[in-house]
């Protein structure tokens, strides 16, 4: 029997800052149109992780009136401060020595859980129409190869896929264009960059992965507007990462942290590099005594314009960071991502209007403030192959004196997941033990991102080969899962690999270190992962 | 038959709770809300009583500010036929909630009312009860079986001692407990349609009832935190550790 249909004008999958504001933009160039979003998350925002200080760039544009429209943008950046760190030493790092592209002063300290959530009220006025907790699980094709829309899980399958009480079949729904934007890695944007072979041409993808807390801290220890950020210890001048520290409104401050995911050593781990990062002495001053009260992590992409893949395919865009507009100099991806949804916005009423192929958004990218941006922004990241030194100087060069306008393109080289070299070539890290108070472990961790996965369900972590973990991975590289996953999900017991997939939070950084590419994520029952608050 | 179910908004059983520091209550901003689980429980039975076809109509109530409505929203996917809203933007003790039920009951004129037996929040197991007998109804609390009969309905009741079956004259008051049965998912398909099904709008304080709140909440605190356990070589030593250092044989 076939599966219960539905027709959209567009179907947009991910309610994240990019397809909502294709959303409001579509609704708001022809209120006519039928537009729905569909969102894994419990609710918009629940899984929405992000630093995060705002450029409005793209806002004002989308939403003139932000401000009178009780917009959950508070906090103006009044203070910015860039330290590199040692393991006993800091050295702050004049302000007007930085890039342009690396100042805040217009900016604002926000939460982007809190913003999409606006977002979509924004969106729902207009008439759109957002289902939470209904993850897109597949792509439709028409018989020309065209997309026609996509599926959602079936809900209500046992662990070996049988139906339980309660089993709900998943609906189609079916779109003259459907919009792609599931953030970094999305797992639909990635089976269309290969079937469609969008990145052709194109450097590999890079990405990262941020950890994030917030805490609540003491009214010495806050100083509302501050931005600042890190390089240096703990990581090695090897490995691309460095910090955030925003001190937000309520007496709150989000710290995180990022690392890049072409980090050689397999005995890496990016939650305890985070957690011994909060013990430096310039660090730990404005935590302790306060109280962490929320976590989690995300991967993000990092390739900017030379990984960028093509954007449009027929019947659907990417947009967002599903396909990689983030702005990796300006550690920002939010304003590009919004953009990018409003390009494609235009896209689609011209090619509803005019006919226009949606090979117009190319067109239309090309000309916008984001592209210009991107392209500036281009050679900073690889840059910082050559070691943290040279990229700096470099980056001085190329940003300062420059503005990112030297006449070449520096290349990333390698995928990340073909980054890590062998675990016995490698030194091991030795990483500071929890105490519970600063430096906590990963159970307590998830515990605060508030996620579950009803149990009895298939696993959504899918393993290509099962034997691998421990046949190979675990020989060479140490199982490097055991690591990279920000919230233990992979364990090695009694030479047993064991997949926790119902603590995942949905980072998918073992879809993309993974050095094999053995591990694919896909959606798991709708409403499940974290619950984000205000992250 | 009718049935009036109640369902009511609560903070979601996954977010851990974070109490306000100055000890007025618990953070709810931005943090995920949900429908209390029992009232799941009371609205899959009533689904599941219209589907046998001895009840024609579900409406499902529920009190709060205007994004309660999603709990009602989430009752009519899942098949109750209409909605009422009845809002109020403050705190309601159960036993204002009671008399507001009670009016409702007066306009619908149900034949049975399902509500959870308890909400998560607060767990003060009292609403049901109340309800019942401000209506001079039977009651059936803590039910994990339903059978209706021609007049009647009988149900088994999860009690301390074990299961007890009573059985009750309608129009009656039923509490769910979580043993009842597996909510069903809100399909897809089913949400969509629920958009367009009606939701009456009420305002709890033009109903002519006093819901004025009795009880003055003084402080909300979080529990202690738990020590970390101990590991015992032998049974002679746990039995010495709880004469001695528990004082608890």
């Amino acid at each position: 029997m076939a599966r219960e249909a539905t027709e959209y004008d567009v179907v947009i999958v991910g309610a994240g800052p990019a397809g909502l504001s294709t959303a409001i933009k579509l609704k708001q160039l022809d209120p006519k149109l039928n537009v729905c979003i569909l969102e894994k998350g419990s609710e918009v925002g629940a899984h929405i992780l992000s630093g995060n200080v705002l450029e409005t760039r793209a806002l004002d544009e989308l939403l003139p009136k932000w401000r009178e429209q009780g917009a959950p943008i508070k906090t103006k950046v009044s203070k910015e401060k860039f330290l590199f760190l040692g393991k006993n030493s800091s050295l702050s790092w004049p302000t007007w020595l930085l890039p342009a592209v690396q100042k805040n002063h217009n900016n604002y300290i926000v939460s982007l859980a809190n913003l999409c959530r606006w977002l979509a009220e924004q969106a729902e006025k207009l008439g759109v129409e957002i289902f939470p907790g209904f993850p897109a699980s597949e792509v439709l094709y028409n018989e020309d190869g065209s997309i026609k829309g996509v599926a959602t899980l079936d809900m209500g399958l046992d662990k070996d896929g049988n139906k339980k009480d309660g089993y709900q079949e998943g609906m189609e729904l079916h779109a003259k264009v459907t919009i792609f934007s599931e953030g970094c890695r999305g797992h639909l944007g990635k089976e269309l960059i290969k079937k469609f072979n969008l990145d052709e041409g194109k450097n590999p993808q890079q990405y990262g992965i941020g950890l994030k807390e917030i805490w609540e801290v003491s009214d010495e220890q806050h100083q509302e507007g501050l931005v600042m950020h890190t390089a240096g210890w703990p990581l090695d001048s090897k490995t691309y990462g460095g910090s955030f520290i925003y001190h937000a409104e309520k007496k709150q401050i989000y710290i995180g942290y990022v690392i890049g995911l072409d980090y050689q050593n397999p005995h890496l781990s990016p939650f305890d590099e985070f957690q011994r990062f909060k013990t430096h002495k310039a660090i730990r001053k404005m935590l302790e005594g306060g109280k962490r009260i929320s976590f989690g992590a995300r991967a993000l992409i990092e390739g900017g314009l030379q990984s960028l893949p093509k954007m449009y395919m027929p019947g659907a865009l990417l947009v967002g960071c599903d396909a990689g507009t983030l702005n990796m100099p300006k550690i920002k991806g939010t304003h590009t991502a919004m953009k990018s949804g409003m390009i494609a916005a235009e896209t689609i009423i011209e090619h509803f209007k005019n006919k226009r192929t949606l090979s117009y958004y190319e067109e239309l990218f090309k000309k916008s403030w984001v592209y210009q941006e991107l392209y500036a922004a281009r050679n900073v990241k690889p840059s910082f192959s050559w070691g943290l030194l040279l990229g700096i100087i470099f980056t001085g060069i190329d940003q300062i004196l420059f503005r990112g306008k030297l006449p070449f393109t520096l290349k990333h080289k390698h995928a990340d997941h073909e980054a890590l070299k062998p675990s016995a070539q490698m030194p091991k890290i030795d990483y500071p033990k929890p105490d519970g108070k600063l430096i906590f472990d990963k159970t307590s961790s998830v515990y605060l991102t508030g996620t579950n996965h009803t149990d009895n369900q298939p696993v959504h972590l899918k393993l290509k080969d099962p034997n691998l973990p421990v046949s190979y991975t675990l020989n060479k590289y140490d199982e490097p899962a055991q690591r990279y996953c920000p919230v233990g999900v992979y364990e090695i017991q009694q030479e047993k690999f064991v997949i926790n997939s119902q603590n995942c939070i949905h980072c998918k950084t073992c879809d993309i270190k993974e050095p094999s590419q053995n591990i694919t994520w896909v959606a798991p029952e709708g409403g499940g992962g974290p619950k984000y608050g205000n992250m | 038959m009718k049935i009036l179910v109640a369902v009511k908004r609560v903070i979601d059983y996954n977010v851990q709770i974070r109490v306000k520091e100055d000890g007025s209550g618990v953070h709810t901003d931005n943090v995920k809300m949900s429908t209390n689980p029992p009232d799941d429980n009371a609205t899959e039975e009533s689904v599941k009583l219209k589907e046998s076809g001895k009840v024609k109509e579900i409406v499902a109530v529920t009190i709060g500010d205007d994004k309660a409505q999603e709990t009602v929203r989430k009752a009519l996917a899942v098949g109750a036929d209409r909605g009422i809203h009845v809002k109020s933007d403050t705190y309601i003790e159960p036993l204002g909630i009671a008399k507001i039920l009670k009016k409702v009951v007066e306009k619908e004129k149900p034949d049975m009312i399902f509500l959870g037996k308890q909400a998560i929040d607060d767990d003060c197991n009292q609403t049901g009860q109340m309800l019942a007998a401000m209506l001079n109804w039977p009651q059936a609390t803590f039910s994990s079986k339903v059978t209706l009969k021609d007049k009647s309905m009988e149900i088994v009741r999860e009690i301390d001692e074990g299961l007890e079956t009573v059985e009750v004259n309608l129009p009656a008051v039923v509490t769910c407990d979580l043993r009842l049965n597996e909510p069903r998912y809100a399909s897809l398909p089913n949400i969509m349609k629920a958009k367009k099904k009606p939701i009456d709008q009420m305002v709890a304080k033009d109903l002519g009832v006093d819901i004025t709140n009795r009880v003055q909440q003084l402080k909300v605190e979080e529990p202690p935190k738990r020590k970390a356990g101990i590991k015992v070589a032998n049974v002679a030593e746990l039995v010495s550790k709880l004469k001695n250092e528990a004082k608890v044989i």
